[in-house]
């Protein structure tokens, strides 16, 4: 009995605060997608310099 | 069950060995697959290209007309015929045409510029295959060697409009 | 609390206006795979070298309807259901906002039917990806627009009910697992949703004329942060299906809860950046931006889906073993209950997205082979693997648990639905292998004529690759017909299926 008092009040582990953090994952989420893939895309999309000219 | 709660502190229930060996093999597995892409790119010899230019479509198209005039050595089914020496090469994708037919010889390096004077087309080569995008506002270098000698046709796989399953090109090598 | 039923086979209690809207979320759902299927049959029909039945526009557009009505109207009405199953019914909650979840039905309704028409009258022959310069009427993309405002309200009125059941005390401590696998599509989905949006709000006033210009290569970009990461709320919603027929069918329970939520996790996480497997032999990206977009994180979220892969079918050996079906390796094999549609659809489902459509998908989201698959029939094979054979089947699989549990009718003709999934997955399976046989050889997607015959060069296909085409056409058929049984059962359910006291 006194073990299983003792399970209750056991912390909760600091990974499993993470997971159940919906909003916190939904912010990396969007950061992770947005600065890897979107952001630096559109910076090498601008970045991309002009055609040099061809005379023939 | 996986439709109610889990027990309070179900972080510390342990994972069985048979789990741990399969997540174990499919990492391995992952590192090996992630590992291929750079190990490719830096030892092997096909990669996508990494050289592109800024170009307004209509820009690229007076380009394309100027290189066509140059060295036009004929015309196969209304399509000019260019025979450039090897170096900067062109080809465009016009609605819904693949144009100038290009005359190549094997063995020697070509900068092939892509793009598009309209809509987005897709630039399929066959019986190879391969395919790369030709994107308007964007000039794509292809540096090839040709190998071998024989007729090669282009096909847009992109879709570009009604015609899109007309479009065609050709290149032939010697 | 008039405003709720207990259900006499769960003991749930279920918010009765959250019923309401599943019931409508699911029908509507239904009548555009109705749609989409028939678009699917004439399309597979003009596929069929010797059969070649619509002319050249038609098929360009009833192409791009049948893209809309699957890919879009489909699945995501659909798994609004599911979001509102998996929050208010399975928290044992009220829905929260329950006029904004009405709002959002409106809006993908009329966003939907906007759309839908735009494209039968012929003002937007563009296919679902709508390339700049391509330019379709201004309210195709209008209606897109409103479909996907429907849809993020939808996943708002989602997370609400989560704050509700969290706050009322509904459940205790985390949420089941069937739960936080459909917030990890919801997340998915507002991330997709806001790419969205950053790219039709401009191209709509590019299409009205107040913007003169739309940068075709920064469209590429990120309007495939919205297709293909749409795809991916799909994956998760896919996923989360497959944990719940396996519990209702089989009482089966997960292995290990911190195994599974971390590959719902690693999907959260990483999942999205796969957007790059369409722009892998474009210019204006680097192969830096190629090769970490498709590197290891993205590879964390397939680690996510091999766990998955081993987590679903041994919490289903494990309930099987405990039910006494413990002869051999393989008596719970044998002893399962195949006759259940549900589960048969699941077991289709989860063979078909990891055989067919990951592998591929995996394969072809490398920089170099992308070079040999890119817009070949290759790809059309490999996403009608996961979003058909793996995503469409697991909801069918699922609309045969919804329709006694929240229709509360017995589902009709038991027989047609016992062999469904079956007809169906043969079908799909062998239409989407033919696809990707045939677009081995190079052959084209999104065309009418492999022939060439209008063409100025008419290019001499491999007679195999033409053969394929045949089966293809076989197998597109019976899929269709399989579908054809689907409709059937679940609208014979609706309006002759016996009520459930």
């Amino acid at each position: 009995m006194i073990e299983e008092s003792k399970k209750a009040e056991e912390k909760i582990p600091y990974w499993q605060v993470f997971y159940d953090d919906i909003m916190l994952l939904f912010f990396l989420s969007a950061a992770i997608t947005f600065i890897s893939f979107t952001v630096w895309g559109l910076m090498e999309i601008g970045n991309t310099p002009v055609m040099p000219d061809y005379t023939f | 069950m996986a439709i109610t709660s889990p027990e309070r502190l179900w972080w510390k229930q342990p994972v069985c060995g048979q789990e741990k060996l399969w997540i174990s093999i499919a990492l391995v597995w992952c590192i090996f697959i992630t590992a291929i892409m750079p190990y490719w790119h830096f030892f092997g010899k096909q990669n996508p290209s990494q050289e592109y230019y800024r170009v307004s479509p209509v820009k690229y198209g007076a380009i394309v007309d100027k290189f066509t005039a140059k060295h036009k050595v004929g015309e196969e089914a209304g399509i000019p015929v260019v025979d450039p020496p090897p170096g900067d090469i062109f080809i465009a994708g016009s609605q819904f045409v693949w144009h100038p037919i290009l005359k190549l010889k094997s063995g020697r390096t070509y900068r092939l510029h892509l793009s598009s004077t309209d809509m987005v087309h897709g630039f399929s080569v066959y019986p190879m295959n391969m395919n790369f995008m030709a994107v308007p506002d964007m000039d794509y270098v292809l540096t090839i060697q040709p190998d071998k000698a024989g007729e090669f046709f282009i096909i847009c796989n992109e879709f570009c409009g009604g015609g899109h399953h007309t479009m065609t090109g050709k290149i032939i090598v010697s | 609390m008039e405003d709720f039923r207990v259900c006499p086979a769960t003991g749930l209690k279920v918010h009765k206006p959250a019923e309401l809207l599943i019931k409508i979320n699911a029908v509507t759902a239904i009548v555009f795979i109705l749609i989409g299927g028939l678009m699917a049959l004439l399309l597979a029909l003009t596929k069929i070298p010797a059969i070649h039945l619509l002319p050249s526009d038609l098929f360009y557009r009833f192409l791009t309807l049948h893209g809309i009505a699957m890919l879009v109207a489909w699945i995501i009405f659909f798994e609004a259901a599911i979001l509102y199953f998996t929050s208010a019914v399975l928290l044992n909650c009220r829905l929260a906002a329950v006029k904004v979840a009405w709002l959002a039905y409106g809006l993908m309704l009329g966003g939907a039917l906007m759309a839908a028409v735009e494209i039968l009258i012929g003002n937007a022959d563009c296919m679902f990806t709508s390339y700049p310069p391509l330019q379709a009427h201004h309210l195709y993309y209008l209606g897109v627009i409103l479909f996907a405002v429907g849809a993020i309200l939808v996943c708002c009125v989602f997370f609400g009910t989560l704050a509700v059941a969290k706050h009322e005390k509904t459940y205790e401590g985390s949420l089941p697992l069937v739960t936080f696998g459909a917030a990890a599509a919801a997340i998915i989905a507002i991330v997709t949703l806001a790419h969205g949006a950053i790219i039709f709000v401009p191209t709509w006033l590019w299409a009205l004329g107040v913007i003169q210009h739309i940068d075709a290569p920064a469209y590429r970009l990120i309007f495939w942060g919205f297709g293909h990461s749409s795809q991916q709320i799909n994956v998760c919603a896919m996923v989360a299906v497959w944990y719940l027929i396996a519990a209702v069918t089989v009482g089966a329970k997960p292995v290990n809860q911190r195994v599974c939520r971390t590959a719902f996790v690693l999907y959260i996480l990483f999942i999205d950046i796969a957007s790059e497997h369409h722009i892998l032999v474009d210019p204006g990206f680097s192969a830096a931006h190629k090769a970490w977009n498709t590197g290891y994180f993205m590879h964390l979220a397939v680690l996510a889906s091999m766990i998955h892969a081993l987590a679903v079918p041994s919490a289903i050996e494990i309930a099987l073993r405990k039910k006494g079906h413990t002869q051999g390796y393989f008596e719970w094999l044998k002893k399962a209950p195949w006759g259940n549609p549900s589960f048969s659809a699941m077991v289709w489902s989860i063979a078909g997205f990891g055989f067919l459509g990951g592998i591929t998908g995996v394969t072809f989201g490398t920089e170099q082979i992308n070079i040999i698959a890119h817009n070949t029939w290759r790809i059309t094979g490999h996403f009608h693997s996961t979003v058909v054979a793996g995503t469409t089947m697991s909801f069918m699989g699922l609309t045969y648990i919804v329709l006694p549990l929240i229709f509360r009718k017995e589902v009709a003709f038991p027989k047609l639905a016992k062999f469904q999934p079956h007809v169906f997955g043969v079908g799909i399976w062998t239409m989407a292998i033919f696809m990707m046989f045939s677009g081995s050889f190079g052959m084209p997607r999104r065309h009418w004529d492999i022939t060439f015959s209008d063409a100025a060069f008419s290019i001499p296909f491999d007679q195999t690759a033409m053969m394929a085409l045949h089966i293809f056409g076989v197998g597109a058929i019976i899929a269709v017909i399989g579908g054809g049984m689907f409709v059937l059962v679940s609208v014979a359910t609706l309006l002759i299926g016996k009520d459930i006291k």
